[in-house]
């Protein structure tokens, strides 16, 4: 209706815009992807894609399979069927052609994962170092720039178990960011947080979301999937049950499954 | 005391200090040697057998790969087994005598103290390094992994830091058995601290004052060296504080809640 409505005002502009949508190729697609844990099918059937600018939230019950999607996205889990495609081309599921893309689709876990070992600097630069091959001074100049970007850049000599949750999260996102990935994973990312912390965190995505980050975020934040995603994704039992806008999704969902979700995961 | 013979065991004592005093000096000179060089030497075997007894292949390797690894795992499990249920003096005798009688090798009784000090160790500290390994958070590997890491730069900057840390007791206690256990060498007659003090008991036959001069400086060598080791791990765990880089804090981003600088647009690869 909206669209029609449009058409009427500016035809030539329509026009323009949808042939600049041909033209904009998926940075990522899923094709047919299934995974199965021995008799256990945990994924069925999966096909998405993700373009630039996208961020796509994927909700769902627990165990619906949302964190083996996104495993299988970047090759943590190798998928029992079905494809990976990163710009047209089929990932594999190891060697160096694996680590490559994986170099370019960053991962922020929800239990944050920093080097134990390493400050909160080189937690950031190793990637940068080993695997860009920046030279010292390139990696740390970035490294710093990111850090500051999540507020972190104060704690750079800090060891991670010195830091807080919230705190070790936004270096986890910031030594994501440093390798300047085409695309950022979150599996909740909050879920481990204390309360008085999730918001720093979410803060810190939002403000990548409004720049323009392509993102694909596993979450059970219904107010945030709600305001920052471009498009929301309603798992439940290893398929895809919904995808679409988040105003119809939350509001009026097609499927009965997403409105039984939805209305019990607000009852809480 | 003049030249009468000594009255009590403190006579006795400080006779044997005045006169074999560099005897037992040599001999914990060569104890302390052969325990620390073999320890290290010990722990580069561990490692590397350790290292190879985690690697994990899977379906999508060759098979030859997985086929040589299965060879290389079954020699390395012998090694562990047969240097970790088989008493270091009974394997001092079989590695001495048996480099003779099997290959006309003859060594020296220091050379083979080396050796077997070496093997015995690197055979206890490969369990140590693979549980070391295996004890390391699965989530470390999948972030290394997450960034592009290769397999080997995951270990080397990654998993052996952490492993090495979390052993570092273990190699003290090591150490420390060490120092007890060279006096086993006496039997194939390395001259070391216990030895020492075997020749010297030859002399007087007096046994327990040469044993009690041993007793003093085997105590000194752990006690000193386990607090040295002490203080290592310290160190290596680096400092319990962390100083604020100051040159970063502004109101922006100094307390924690709202932090984001919004005109920085965001540099990806879009
Ligand atoms: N390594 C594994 N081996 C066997 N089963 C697994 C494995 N990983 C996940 N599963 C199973 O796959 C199913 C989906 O798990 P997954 O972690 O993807 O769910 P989820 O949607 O992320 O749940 P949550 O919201 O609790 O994180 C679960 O039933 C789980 O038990
Ligand atoms: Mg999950």
């Amino acid at each position: 209706m909206k669209a029609e409505a449009m058409k009427n005002q500016d035809g030539s502009d329509i026009k323009r815009r949808a042939n600049e949508w041909v033209e904009r190729e998926p940075i990522l697609e899923i094709q047919h992807l299934g995974k199965a844990f021995g008799d256990h099918q945990v994924l069925l059937d999966i096909d998405f894609k993700t373009y630039p600018r996208d961020v796509i939230c994927i909700i769902g019950a627990s165990g619906s399979g949302k964190s083996t999607l996104l495993r299988c996205i970047n090759m943590l889990e190798t998928p029992s069927s079905g494809l990976v495609l990163h710009k047209g081309k089929s990932v594999p599921a190891t060697g160096v052609h694996t680590a490559d893309y994986r170099s370019k689709v960053g991962m922020v876990f929800q239990q944050f994962n920093l080097f134990s070992n390493l400050t909160v600097l080189d937690n950031c630069m190793l990637g940068l170092r080993k695997v860009l091959k920046l030279s010292r001074e390139e990696a740390k100049a970035r490294s710093i720039q990111y850090l500051m970007k999540v507020g972190m850049a104060p704690y750079i000599n800090a060891k991670p178990h010195q830091l807080s949750g919230g705190q070790q999260q936004r270096v986890a996102i910031a030594r994501a960011l440093s390798m300047e990935p085409e695309v950022l994973l979150f599996d909740e990312p909050t879920s481990a947080l204390d309360p008085e912390m999730v918001g720093e965190v979410l803060d810190v995505m939002r403000t990548l979301a409004k720049e323009g980050l392509t993102m694909i975020i596993v979450t059970h934040e219904m107010a945030f999937a709600r305001d920052v995603s471009t498009r929301t994704v309603f798992m439940d039992r290893g398929v895809i049950v919904e995808d679409d806008r988040p105003e119809v999704l939350f509001t009026r969902p097609r499927e009965e499954r997403t409105k039984e979700f939805l209305t019990r995961f607000m009852a809480h | 005391m003049g030249s009468s013979a000594p009255q009590n065991s403190l006579e006795w004592i400080m006779l044997f200090l005045d006169k074999y005093g560099v005897s037992f000096l040599k001999g914990a000179a060569l104890t302390l040697e052969i325990a620390v060089i073999s320890t290290l030497i010990g722990c580069v075997i561990g490692f590397m057998v350790g290292i190879v007894q985690t690697i994990e292949l899977g379906n999508s390797d060759p098979l030859w790969k997985r086929l040589i690894l299965k060879i290389v795992n079954l020699f390395l499990s012998v090694y562990v087994e047969v240097f970790r249920g088989t008493p270091m003096m009974v394997q001092a005798m079989v590695i001495y005598y048996g480099s003779d009688t099997l290959f006309r090798l003859n060594l020296d009784p220091i050379a083979a103290s080396f050796i077997v000090v070496s093997i015995n160790t690197g055979a206890y500290m490969a369990e140590t390094v693979r549980g070391g390994i295996q004890s390391i958070n699965a989530g470390q590997i999948e972030a290394a992994k997450a960034l592009g890491l290769r397999h080997y730069s995951t270990m080397l900057f990654v998993i052996l830091p952490q492993a090495l840390l979390n052993i570092l007791p273990q190699i003290g206690n090591n150490l420390i058995i060490n120092i007890k256990d060279t006096s086993v060498l006496n039997v194939i007659s390395c001259s070391e601290l216990f030895f020492t003090t075997s020749s010297v008991v030859g002399t007087y036959y007096r046994y327990f004052e040469p044993f009690l001069i041993a007793c003093a400086i085997y105590l000194f060598m752990t006690f000193t060296l386990s607090r040295l080791l002490r203080l290592m791990e310290k160190k290596l765990q680096g400092p319990r504080s962390y100083q604020l880089a100051t040159d970063f804090m502004d109101d922006t981003y100094g307390n924690g809640s709202s932090v984001i600088d919004m005109k920085k647009g965001f540099g990806g690869r879009n």
